[in-house]
């Protein structure tokens, strides 16, 4: 670690002020000149023709400017909603990438499918007139999930796809798995599903879109984790505009958690509306309609076996899992089962075969994609419950199962079976750390003094791995991504010596507007209040493709740092000048160029004024000005490792799980600000605890969400949790040049296992053997009475 | 319409609000205060927690009429020229907030916990916050900074 | 929302003349319940008639043997009466526990009441404690109050000004909360009452009930083994919710017992 400022330090947030004032500028809080708004009329059904759509009604309410309907999307030419990654099946063909209009065209595929919009002066003149709108629905059958979906004769999502099959994947060597399989002394299977979440940052999307008819101009103001990226797909493929003329804003953001990446119709319909009515629309999503449109996460059914030796050594594994795309392809989605899971299903373990097949499934629902974690939660959760059967079934120790198969420090670069090449990591030294955290030795004990007042208490563990940093372009460009995944910054020192840092990512909570002052405090030697970062600004970022998949720091970090190089070594060519040394001799530390050896030096501030002011320069071979941008494109995914352990106490007459202690050792690599990593890793475990516990998209079979809002989908409350204890164990990436990994997610993906395995171990000595996801009250309950040979 | 009268912040306001116009509402569109937010709409996340003559509420579950003579403090009248109150400072010290987009209620609650009981335990912090979601922190610093600014609250009053 | 007509009337009986004049017309206190429903279209009424200016409804007072407690008093102020606690725990307890903070500061015992929500927590107090709701016009025993789901005896004109409590011998509310609404998926209260002990269970049925098997055994021994030998009928219970009939069953005799063990 540097200065007070620089990596390691950890420093209270720059942005915090403006949100604790109540000054923070959110999409919904931006109200433009002549503003009017939308409320979009949705389709109560699951799956269902539209005959005719009759607004006459509601274009003679109060305050009307307009209806708009699937019609006029396709007589305007706008294009479907794109997803941005095709995935190749078993038989080389591609995947079915079903047309997805903005607006419903002739059929509702499910419910919360938007079918008209209506614009009008006020948001409640809006809502009146919406429900005015008369659409004549013919309803069809519907389903709404996995099993049901590929049952024979079940209703057909689209006709383009037989059996309602998006893609058919695979990855690995299935024949070297089943070798492994075939002479295997102990086979463990297991049959899981992971449940469908809905994202719910507390700030619901909204979206303003103002067509400028003087400049032919668009803006667009929308709660996005990637405004790049935004502008890409609608100048490209849905608005059909060139960039220049299409600029985004994505202001202060409340939380995406995957939710804000993808490009979604409704940021498309008010832009369109804008240059319809002649005055800027805009929508803000209402919670319950959040419920129906962001799109959702996980919603595996999985068959997984583990093939071992009978000492435990970990052989082959096998995985089988049907995965939900719902009624469309959002924009990421079939990467997330494909490309996020089944590459991480060796974990942080020796496995030497591993063979993985995902069929992708339309069903009557809304859309899946990334949340939180994305694909990682779901290859750790099996993988993980999976280890925990053995560790029972074999007799050998859950945390002895883990260590003796882990990947060893000295087997770093290690390949896996399934793709990914880890560069570096140190599990055992997690698995320790978390260890002697939660004081291991003293379970028992605990466990007797639980049982003294009624509760069973339980231990469980997850030793997990993940990728993220996302991601070589050339990598996935070959595995279908529509776009390269590195980050750009651009770096502009002012001349008196401050600095604006431009950079593609966008924070949103993550605390960029610090952590990146932090970086160019440790490269520059620059006081953080004298450095701005700027994100979110189509207009005044040079590009980017946006934050997820914890990439921010790793990749658009690196992209900053190179950029400060260029800086630096620009800057050493103006200070051997004013010095009056050769460059090779200048050398750049705390914030001043001196010439070695000397103590001749000049400060930074020195160097930028003259930069600016350039009356004794090296003007033949330098451009005057000191502001330099540079595109980072990683060589390889970073792997973030740890060890989540969990201590629960059921209450057997209720069935109530209580989470009483969380122990987490986490290696996210380098780490800026160690205040704002825990807080990272805190907001994770939270999100896993609730999806093991608390949270689930529950549809009926017509695919009605009974689940559509917080009076029913429960939501983690500081009741439901407790403190955590975060350590971190530090190996610094290998290919980037911050050594950052990346740390948005791990709680999301190691912790959920570790929850369901301590509640199994709680239980185990009623007999009971499995629990699903969430692991709620009645389904503990339930599972003891089976488990007793109880009515139940 | 109906006009009403009152206090916003210690300023008096005049307002025409329709009868179904909800406090949040008159507070973000008509006074333009938006430093109070909507999360929901079954009164469950109290991003839009204000204090009611004194008292927190939730004022997405509250309309502007019933507002007509009462005193309302948002998030943007709770630092006093330019200074944070400690609950504020507390959440900046100790990272009690990521996007920000809950903080103006959860902060407003908070300080209303602290004054009911000026020394609570962390068990009563927790529960004490069951009607603000936070899907960012984990809740962790959020309790952190709500007993830190209970500490320095008891300790400005010795 | 709807739009309606917002009126404030400065006495019980101008309240009564709105609600007479204007059939869609509902009253609004603290309007926890009534908001939410109404913001959701599942109400919309014509005319809210908003008790806030009547003077009068939010005052506790012990009369002789018995609390009464006005309709227009808070969650918030019931639980953190000294009065309250100190004559019925059971009943500041269960107040302290309805929804969370912001909604005890403004929800208020008598909307409660005229909701009538299978689920909430107050009618199960009314009932077990035998209190008395006191309206405009007469007095109605919590034993007759409660009709059906979101039904009581109330007239459509009708004005609850108050709740009388006989102060009981002791009682205790014990409530399994929904994880997400917090409304009692099972709250159970039990009161040992001058006319006897006397049980109560919200949440489980279509309305609030009784439990007169294990009343009966509680008078003969006043322990949490009495629940055992009681029979709870899934059958009774409400079907087609999150928790199934023999889960809710099963609630009603842990809250029960829970409930017994926090009196005795």
């Amino acid at each position: 670690m540097s200065g007070a400022e620089g990596l390691g330090a950890s420093v209270a947030r720059k942005e915090d002020r403006r949100f604790l004032l109540g000054r923070g500028r959110y999409t919904d809080d931006i109200t433009l000149p002549g503003q009017t708004h939308a409320v979009f009329v949705r389709s109560p059904h699951a799956h269902a023709t539209i005959r005719s759509i009759d607004a006459s009604q509601a274009l003679k309410a109060p305050g009307v400017l307009a209806v708009l309907t699937g019609a006029d999307v396709a007589a305007d030419g706008l294009g479907g909603i794109p997803c941005g990654w095709t995935i190749t099946n078993k038989d080389g063909s591609k995947m079915v990438a079903p047309l997805h209009p903005a607006l419903a065209q002739g059929k509702a595929r499910h419910a919360g499918d938007p079918v008209a919009m209506v614009i009008a002066e006020t948001r409640a003149q809006a809502k009146d007139a919406a429900q005015l709108v008369e659409v004549d629905y013919g309803p069809q059958p519907a389903v709404a999930h996995l099993n049901a979906a590929v049952a024979a004769g079940a209703p057909q999502v689209w006709d383009e796809a037989p059996g309602n099959v998006c893609f058919d994947w695979h990855l690995g060597d299935a024949a070297a798995t089943e070798a492994e399989f075939a002479k295997a002394d102990r086979v463990v299977s297991l049959d899981l599903t992971n449940n469908r979440v809905a994202p719910n940052a507390i700030e619901p999307r909204a979206a303003n879109g103002h067509f400028d008819d003087v400049d032919d101009r668009y803006t667009l103001y929308t709660t996005s984790q990637n405004p790049h990226l935004i502008r890409l797909l609608m100048g490209a493929f849905t608005l059909k505009v060139p960039e220049h003329k299409l600029r985004i804003v994505a202001p202060d953001v409340g939380g995406g958690f995957g939710s804000k990446i993808f490009h979604y119709a409704e940021e498309l319909l008010v832009l369109w509306a804008s240059r319809r009515v002649g005055r800027p629309v805009k929508w803000t999503s209402d919670r319950s309609e959040a419920f129906l449109s962001d799109a959702h996460g996980r919603d595996h059914v999985t068959h997984a076996e583990l093939a071992l030796t009978s000492d435990g050594k970990f052989r082959g594994l096998r995985v089988r899992t049907l995965a939900n795309m719902g009624a469309y392809l959002s924009t990421f989605a079939p990467a997330i089962p494909t490309y996020l899971h089944a590459t991480l299903l060796s974990g942080p373990y020796v496995i030497p075969a591993i063979y993985a097949e995902v069929k992708a499934i339309f069903t009557n629902t809304v859309p899946l994609d990334a949340v939180r974690g994305a694909g990682r939660p779901e290859a750790t959760y099996l993988l993980e419950r999976l280890v925990d059967k053995a560790a029972r079934e074999l007799g050998i120790d859950r945390v002895e199962i883990r260590r003796q198969n882990l990947i060893q420090p000295n087997q770093f670069p290690y390949q896996t079976p399934v793709a990914l090449q880890y560069d570096i990591g140190d599990y055992p030294a997690t698995l320790d750390m978390a260890l002697q955290a939660i004081d291991y030795g003293k379970f028992g004990e605990r466990k007797a003094e639980s049982e003294t007042r009624g509760k069973l208490r339980g231990f469980g563990i997850s030793t997990y791995i993940e990728a993220c940093g996302i991601a070589p372009s050339a990598l996935v460009g070959a595995l279908g991504a529509g776009a390269g995944l590195y980050e750009a910054a651009t770096v502009r020192v002012h001349p008196t010596g401050s600095v604006s840092v431009f950079t593609g990512t966008h924070s949103h909570g993550q605390g960029h507007e610090t952590t990146f002052a932090q970086l160019v405090n440790e490269r520059l030697g620059i006081p953080i209040e004298n450095i701005e970062v700027v994100h979110g600004d189509t207009d005044r970022i040079p590009f980017g493709m946006g934050t997820y998949g914890s990439r921010s720091a790793a990749v658009g970090g690196s992209a900053i740092y190179k950029a400060i190089d260029k800086i630096v070594e620009k800057s050493k060519k103006i200070a051997a000048h004013l010095l009056e040394a050769s460059v090779a001799d200048i050398e750049f530390e705390d914030g001043k160029f001196r010439v070695a050896g000397t103590d001749r030096e000049k400060t930074f501030g020195e160097v930028a004024f003259t930069a600016y002011v350039p009356h004794n320069y090296p003007i033949e071979t330098t451009e005057p000005g000191l502001e330099d941008s540079a595109f980072y494109d990683p060589k390889n995914f970073t792997f973030p490792g740890g060890c989540h352990l969990v201590e629960v106490e059921v209450d057997p007459e209720t069935g109530v799980v209580e989470v009483v202690d969380v122990a987490i050792a986490d290696d996210v690599g380098v780490i800026i600000n160690p205040m704002i990593v825990d807080g990272q890793a805190h907001g994770g475990l939270a999100h896993g605890i609730g999806q093991a516990l608390l949270e689930e998209c529950v549809y009926d079979d017509d695919g009605q969400l009974l689940s559509g809002s917080f009076m029913s989908y429960c939501m983690p409350r500081a009741a439901d949790l407790p403190s955590f204890k975060v350590g971190n164990h530090v190996t610094p990436c290998t290919h980037n040049p911050t050594g950052i990994k990346g740390v948005g997610e791990v709680g999301a993906i190691g912790v959920p296992p570790a929850v369901i395995n301590a509640v199994i171990d709680a239980l185990a000595p009623l007999g009971v053997t499995d629990i699903s996801m969430p692991a709620t009250p009645e389904k503990v309950w339930r599972a003891i009475q089976a488990a007793q040979g109880g009515a139940a | 319409m109906a006009t009403i009268t009152l206090q916003v912040n210690g300023k008096s306001h005049v307002a025409d609000v329709e009868p179904r116009t909800l406090l949040v509402d008159l507070l973000r569109e008509h006074l333009r205060l938006t430093g109070t937010h909507v999360g929901c709409d079954t009164s469950q996340c109290g991003a839009c927690t204000v204090w009611v003559d004194g008292k927190s509420v939730k004022s997405c579950a509250m309309l502007a009429v019933e507002a007509d003579g009462a005193a309302v403090t948002t998030i943007e009248g709770l630092a006093k020229d330019g200074k944070l109150h400690p609950m504020q400072e507390a959440f900046h010290t100790c990272h009690g907030l990521q996007c920000g987009f809950c903080t103006p209620g959860m902060v407003m609650r908070s300080v209303e916990l602290i004054q009911r009981n000026p020394n609570p335990t962390e068990d009563e912090v927790r529960h004490g916050l069951e009607g603000n979601f936070c899907r960012c922190t984990g809740y962790h610093n959020i309790v952190k900074a709500v007993l830190t600014a209970a500490e320095t609250v008891r300790g400005g009053a010795q | 929302m709807r739009n309606f007509e917002f009126h404030r009337p400065q006495s019980v009986a101008d309240a009564v003349t709105l609600l007479k004049s204007n059939d869609a017309a509902k009253l609004l206190a603290g309007g926890q319940s009534l908001l939410p429903v109404m913001k959701l279209d599942l109400a919309q009424p014509s005319d809210l008639v908003s008790l806030a200016r009547i003077p009068g409804l939010r005052e506790i007072r012990a009369e002789g043997n018995d609390l009464v407690i006005g309709a227009l008093v808070t969650h918030d102020a019931v639980a953190s009466s000294p009065e309250v606690r100190q004559r019925i725990p059971g009943l500041a307890g269960l107040a302290g526990g309805i929804g969370d903070a912001q909604i005890r500061n403004r929800g208020t015992l008598g909307g409660s009441l005229a909701h009538a929500d299978p689920a909430a927590d107050y009618p199960a107090a009314v009932l077990a404690l035998g209190a008395t709701i006191v309206t405009d016009r007469r007095s109605i025993a919590a034993d007759d109050y409660f009709t059906g789901l979101f039904q009581t005896a109330l007239a459509p004109d009708e004005i609850i000004t108050g709740v009388r409590f006989p102060v009981p011998a002791c009682s205790a509310y014990a409530k399994f909360p929904h994880p997400a609404s917090k409304y009692a998926v099972v709250g159970v209260m039990v009161a040992k009452t001058a006319g006897g002990v006397r049980v109560a269970v919200t949440g489980a049925g279509s309305k609030v009930f009784r439990l007169p098997a294990l009343e009966a055994a509680l008078a003969a021994s006043f322990t949490s083994g009495a629940v055992s030998g009681v029979e709870v009928a899934p059958a009774n219970l409400r079907t087609g919710g999150e928790a199934s009939p023999e889960y809710l069953a099963h609630l009603v005799k842990v809250m029960a017992k829970r409930a017994i063990e926090a009196c005795a």
